[in-house]
């Protein structure tokens, strides 16, 4: 099952069987990703949902060659029939930040301490669009302005340990989209943001999206987000895409027990009156261990509600329970 | 700018202490000028005993000390008894000769080192760094004086270049720039000596830091947003690694300055070096208190020089983070 | 019954406490004269009840972290008084602060930037229980593991340093090495952000468990509403340095008397409602 869709030829970037493990420390590590394979369309957003640790930057950081030399990655990444994997540094110059941009999920790691962020922003454009300072000033105080930064000279000014923890998402926000690649890479980009401010970035993704044709990789733990947001969500376990199909189409009827388990955790009301002080939050229950992650059978198995005997010794392959949905587990094989 | 204020009362204190230790130490090695004079048949020992009386030297230390400072901060620094004259005279000369010597060889170290460290790290393990790291640990195992005597002998040989010494015999009748050419050629071997005895460890630092700040993630989000090549190395990583830098920086100054006290004796080049073995062995220790301070104040101003330039570049130690 | 403990709580003595607290940033433009003045924090008047979980929301920029730093005595502020334990702290020697600091622990909005990258991750969990010499040798090794492990993450992993883990893990390093000293004030910015919502559950849970047992209090920063509406005790709403806004959470949810906690409900109700219709079948 190598894609869930019709249209397949007309993929933008196109992943197949993508496995990556780290050369960790010592332990005997398992893969960080396995057999993962998609496709991103021209103009197409895509939500990533997944636990934390299930692998969502590390397959944003493979896409941009990103992923320390010691890793073993095996697979294929195709940008416009371009194998990813085979770029030298001088094929990535004409890709990354131009063509497919990251926004990353720690700012406070991703800026240079030691630059002023404006600076940092002007930098990107000076790498991809060549013109005069003064120019590039501007342009970069317009972008900020994008992103609701009001104080653009302010903020083009300041380190970024003068910054607020939003203020420095929103500047590499305003980083990532200043040169309108084809994909953007969100992962988590509304993390420490407020409703009000997560909405305006939900609201600038989109028009980068409506007036360029930048498809969008929105990666995120918050299943909200997505609704209205987002055309497809793909849903990973352990390294592992479990579920994938049309935001509407999963919300409605989520398939995987990971994805209805996950989706039943958005809290029905904003508040809830009744609970008492110290009463437990519902999650789902266990974690995934380390036993897991070296089973034969489904990796999902432990934390499932809905196991069988089968599940124990072999692990599902994907099924197409219909057009443009895909599943991995034994309740929809057959 | 507290920081710096700091650093400049630490190098006050430091001078003290070592102005402190000079004398005890002075008083506690054998004998002194004077007894050396009373050897000389020709000086008769009241005259000797005069002298000693008014350099103060029937007087406790404590009192010479005091004495010492006084005419410090008379700007005399003591007084040679081997040139009979104020220490102040002497040392203007020499220091300024040091200075030359070393802020030249600082300068040039630097200036090839940052670029080869920058080079290699950005190379780690390909053929170019392993030739550079290679042939840094060759030029570290030889000692400075072994330098020294390999380019004296290569001077001596290609007969170009002036060997011992700063000026020619003719300097005063030259023009301003033939008078420069004549120093540049002179310094030719001691700036060469002290270059290549501190470029190795500088190299090696250098790549050290900068092979860490490569690691950074910032780097590789700079990369991720196509900035590469030069741009990425000294753009965004060597200012990040500005601040193991700056103290090797210090640190280079000094030992520079100590390289430089042994290249000038070999070399003939008359700077501090010469003056200070001289008094030595003559005994004349306020020259020697004078060259010392001399000394320890050039790796002051070295170390604050470091600290300067660490402030400008990076700015959380501008505003008082960190 | 919710409504007598939170007026019991009202009667104790607030457990920290910021009386008039100012904070004025001056950030200067470069290569010219003009600089910025930022009101970080503006005569702000804040309790926090003992054993109690309180919420601290506002917009990005608000000040919120500026707060919490100068609560935890990270950062002074210009004017203003800073209560802990009843007394003033905010002008406390240097020692008076060391018998401080580990009854005060922050975890950092920038998580990672505040662990050390060359530190394993049981050593940045054991460095505060050396330091404070609660534990030593194989016991210190084995109690960061056990640590680790409550806040899920492997302790096969013990030897990784941080920039090895994900953002989420991350976090839960920093949250792990905050709570080893069971300190008796918890602070935490936008701990919780990064973690989906069954991780989140589960550490919120171990939170709850450890309040319990050795009623410890909890400032927690962070702009989901959602999350806050279920947990807090107390919520505080800040606006451009100022704390618009302060009461049980329920009050605050119910009856928002100021425009602004109004405007971040309504925000979040909005964001709610698209998944809800997403969730029925709507689009
Ligand atoms: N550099 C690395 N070396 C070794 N292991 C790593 C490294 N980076 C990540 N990992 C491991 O790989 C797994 C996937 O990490 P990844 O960062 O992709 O997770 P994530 O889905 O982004 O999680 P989060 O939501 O917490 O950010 C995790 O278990 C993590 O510990
Ligand atoms: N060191 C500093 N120098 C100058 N300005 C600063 C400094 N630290 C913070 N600021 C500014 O003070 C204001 C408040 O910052 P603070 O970090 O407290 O906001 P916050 O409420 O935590 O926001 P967020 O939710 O985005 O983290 C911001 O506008 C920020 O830019
Ligand atoms: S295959 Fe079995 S264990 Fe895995 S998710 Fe499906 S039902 Fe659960
Ligand atoms: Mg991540
Ligand atoms: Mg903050």
């Amino acid at each position: 099952m190598t894609c869930a869709h019709s249209s397949c030829a007309s993929a933008l970037l196109r992943i197949h069987g993508l496995t990556v493990r780290y050369a960790a420390s010592q332990e005997q590590s398992s893969p960080a990703l396995v057999g993962v394979e998609f496709d991103i369309r021209r103009g197409e957003t895509v939500g990533i949902l997944g636990e934390s640790g299930s692998g969502k930057s590390t397959l944003a950081l493979s896409i941009l060659g990103l992923l320390p030399v010691s890793t073993n990655i095996t697979g294929s990444m195709l940008f416009e029939n371009k194998d990813l994997l085979q770029f030298d540094e001088s094929a990535w110059g004409t890709v990354r930040g131009t063509r497919i941009a990251m926004i990353f999920q720690d700012p406070g790691l991703s800026l240079s301490p030691v630059m002023r962020v404006g600076d940092q922003i002007a930098e990107v454009l000076r790498a991809h669009r060549p013109g005069p300072r003064k120019v590039r000033k501007q342009q970069v105080e317009a972008i900020l302005r994008d992103v609701g930064l009001s104080q653009g000279d302010r903020i083009y000014g300041a380190y970024p340990h003068q910054l607020s923890g939003g203020e420095l998402h929103r500047v590499a926000i305003a980083q990532a989209l200043s040169c309108r690649p084809d994909v953007v890479i969100a992962d988590e980009p509304t993390q420490s943001l407020d409703a009000t401010r997560q909405a305006e970035i939900l609201d600038v993704l989109r028009e980068v999206n409506r007036k360029f044709g930048c498809a969008i990789i929105f990666i995120t733990h918050n299943p909200a987000l997505l609704a209205g947001f987002a055309d497809r969500v793909i849903v990973m376990y352990a390294g592992r895409i479990v579920e994938e199909g049309p935001v509407p189409q999963v919300f409605r009827q989520p398939l995987h027990p990971y994805t209805k388990g996950l989706l039943q955790l958005v809290p029905a009301s904003l508040q809830d009156p009744d609970r008492t002080r110290g009463q437990h939050l519902p999650a789902l229950p266990g974690s995934l261990s380390h036993s897991d992650r070296s089973t034969r059978g489904c990796i999902f198995e432990s934390r499932c509600f809905a196991r069988t005997e089968l599940c124990q010794s072999e692990s599902p392959r994907e099924v197409v329970p219909e057009e443009g949905r895909r599943v991995s587990c034994f309740n929809y094989e057959n | 700018m507290k920081y710096l204020e700091r650093r400049v009362i630490h190098g006050l204190l430091l001078l003290i202490g070592v102005s402190i230790l000079c004398f005890a130490l002075s008083a506690a090695a054998p004998g002194n000028f004077f007894d050396e004079m009373k050897l000389n048949p020709q000086i008769s020992p009241s005259t000797v005993a005069g002298l000693r009386a008014r350099y103060g030297f029937d007087q406790p230390l404590v009192w010479r000390y005091g004495h010492w400072v006084e005419s410090v901060l008379r700007g005399e620094w003591g007084y040679s008894f081997a040139y009979n004259c104020p220490v102040r005279s002497l040392l203007l000369v020499r220091a300024r000769n040091t200075l030359i010597l070393t802020g030249l060889a600082t300068l040039l170290a630097w200036l090839i080192a940052v670029p080869l460290g920058v080079w290699t790290a950005n190379r780690r393990g390909r053929w170019d760094d392993r030739l550079s790291m290679a042939s840094t640990s060759l030029l570290l195992s030889v000692p400075e004086l072994v330098i020294a005597l390999v380019l004296l002998y290569w001077a001596v040989r290609i007969h170009t270049l002036p060997v011992g010494g700063m000026a020619s015999v003719d300097f005063g009748g030259l023009g301003v720039q033939a008078k420069l050419f004549d120093l540049a050629l002179h310094l030719v071997v001691p700036v060469t000596t002290l270059v290549l005895a501190s470029l190795p460890l500088l190299v090696r630092h250098i790549r050290a830091s900068m092979i860490e700040v490569l690691q950074a993630p910032f780097v590789q989000a700079a990369r991720a947003h196509g900035i590469g090549g030069a741009r990425l190395l000294f753009r965004y990583a060597l200012p990040a690694a500005a601040n193991p830098l700056s103290s090797l920086l210090g640190l280079s100054v000094g030992a520079l300055l100590s390289g430089s006290l042994l290249v000038e004796v070999i070399t003939g080049w008359p700077g501090l070096g010469p003056l200070l073995l001289d008094a030595a062995l003559a005994r004349d220790i306020y020259v020697v208190v004078g060259a010392v301070m001399a000394s320890t104040l050039f790796m002051i101003f070295g170390g604050i020089l470091a600290d300067i330039l660490l402030v400008a570049v990076d700015p959380r130690v501008r505003l008082g983070k960190v | 019954m919710r409504i007598e403990e939170t007026a019991r709580h009202a009667l104790k003595p607030a457990l920290a406490k910021a009386a008039g607290l100012s904070k004025r940033y001056v950030q200067r433009a470069p290569f010219s004269y003009k600089s910025f003045v930022i009101d970080a924090l503006v005569d702000v008047e804040f309790d926090i009840a003992p054993a109690s979980l309180t919420a601290l929301v506002g917009e990005s920029g608000s000040g919120k972290s500026t707060l919490a730093r100068c609560l935890a005595m990270l950062e002074k502020a210009d004017r203003g008084e800073i209560w802990f334990e009843g007394k003033e702290v905010s002008r406390s020697s240097d020692r008076e602060l060391k018998a401080l600091r580990p009854k005060i622990q922050m975890v950092f909005q920038d998580s990672a930037g505040a662990l050390n990258p060359g530190f394993t991750a049981a050593q940045i969990i054991a460095e505060p229980l050396e330091v404070q010499r609660r534990e030593s040798g194989a016991r210190l090794h084995s109690r960061a593991c056990e640590l680790m492990e409550e806040v899920g993450l492997s302790p096969n992993w013990a030897d990784r340093r941080p920039l090895e883990f994900s953002g989420g893990q991350r976090q839960r390093l920093a949250i792990a090495r905050a709570i080893a000293l069971k300190p008796a004030f918890l602070i935490l910015d936008e701990s919780v952000s990064g973690l989906d919502l069954s991780t989140q559950a589960q550490i919120l849970n171990l939170l709850l468990d450890l309040q319990k047992a050795h009623s410890l209090t909890y400032l927690l920063i962070s702009h989901d509403l959602g999350l806050v509406g279920q947990i807090a005790d107390f919520v505080a709403v800040m606006q451009q340095g100022k704390i618009v806004e302060q009461g049980p959470r329920r009050e605050v949810f119910a009856n928002p008397r100021h425009h602004h906690t109004r405007e971040l409900l309504a925000s979040v109700r909005l964001l709610r409602s698209n998944f809800r219709t997403a969730q029925a079948g709507g689009r």
